[in-house]
């Protein structure tokens, strides 16, 4: 069951260039760490899939083992862990993030 | 978990750190943590935050800790940010 939904995880971390763990949905996320991280991605117009840990418990818990990162949201660009909300804030305002995102898409 | 017991995990596992919490909403889970040490010297942030969360990741898996956010600094970085 655990192994299921580690590889689930994977799955979906290898398969979109940017891949965003979060609580609620871009719409409306259910905390401000969720929704900053959220707006960030968004200033740079590129697409990103997100999913809710608030609607599966096992990938909320999964997520955190995944990466050995204990809070969400996470951020995963290129399949490889970024960070969360304030890793990711701080990358975009040294303007680190956007040359991440430029080469994931570029590839 | 107080203010004082995260200062405290968090100076025993980083000896030498200055360590500064605030307590954002009063309700005691949610806090922003400063921590400045040298022994982030070389290191990515990534490596960075694990070294804070690592000492308080028990308290932030049971929800003692709902949500914290985190700054790291070395000294240098540090002394550039406050001037």
């Amino acid at each position: 069951m655990a192994n299921d939904v580690q590889a689930k995880i994977d799955q979906q971390v290898k398969k979109n260039k940017v891949m965003l763990y979060m609580k609620g949905n871009p719409q409306f996320p259910q905390c401000g760490f969720s929704a900053h991280t959220v707006e960030i991605l968004q200033s740079y117009g590129v697409p990103f899939q997100t999913e809710d840990v608030l609607q599966d418990p096992q990938i909320r818990e999964g997520i955190k083992q995944y990466s050995n990162w204990p809070t969400i949201p996470q951020v995963y660009i290129d399949g490889k862990f970024i960070g969360g909300c304030d890793i990711v804030s701080e990358l975009h305002e040294r303007g680190e993030l956007e040359p991440l995102l430029k080469a994931a898409f570029e590839k | 978990m107080s203010i004082d017991e995260i200062k405290a995990t968090l100076e025993k596992a980083l000896p030498g750190a200055m360590v500064e919490v605030r307590d954002l909403t009063g309700g005691g889970d949610h806090f922003q943590v400063v921590v400045v040490s040298a022994s982030f010297a070389g290191k990515g942030l990534l490596d960075q935050h694990q070294m804070v969360y690592g000492p308080l990741r028990e308290a932030m898996g049971s929800e003692q800790i709902h949500a914290l956010a985190l700054k790291t600094f070395t000294p240098e970085q540090w002394e550039r940010y406050g001037t």
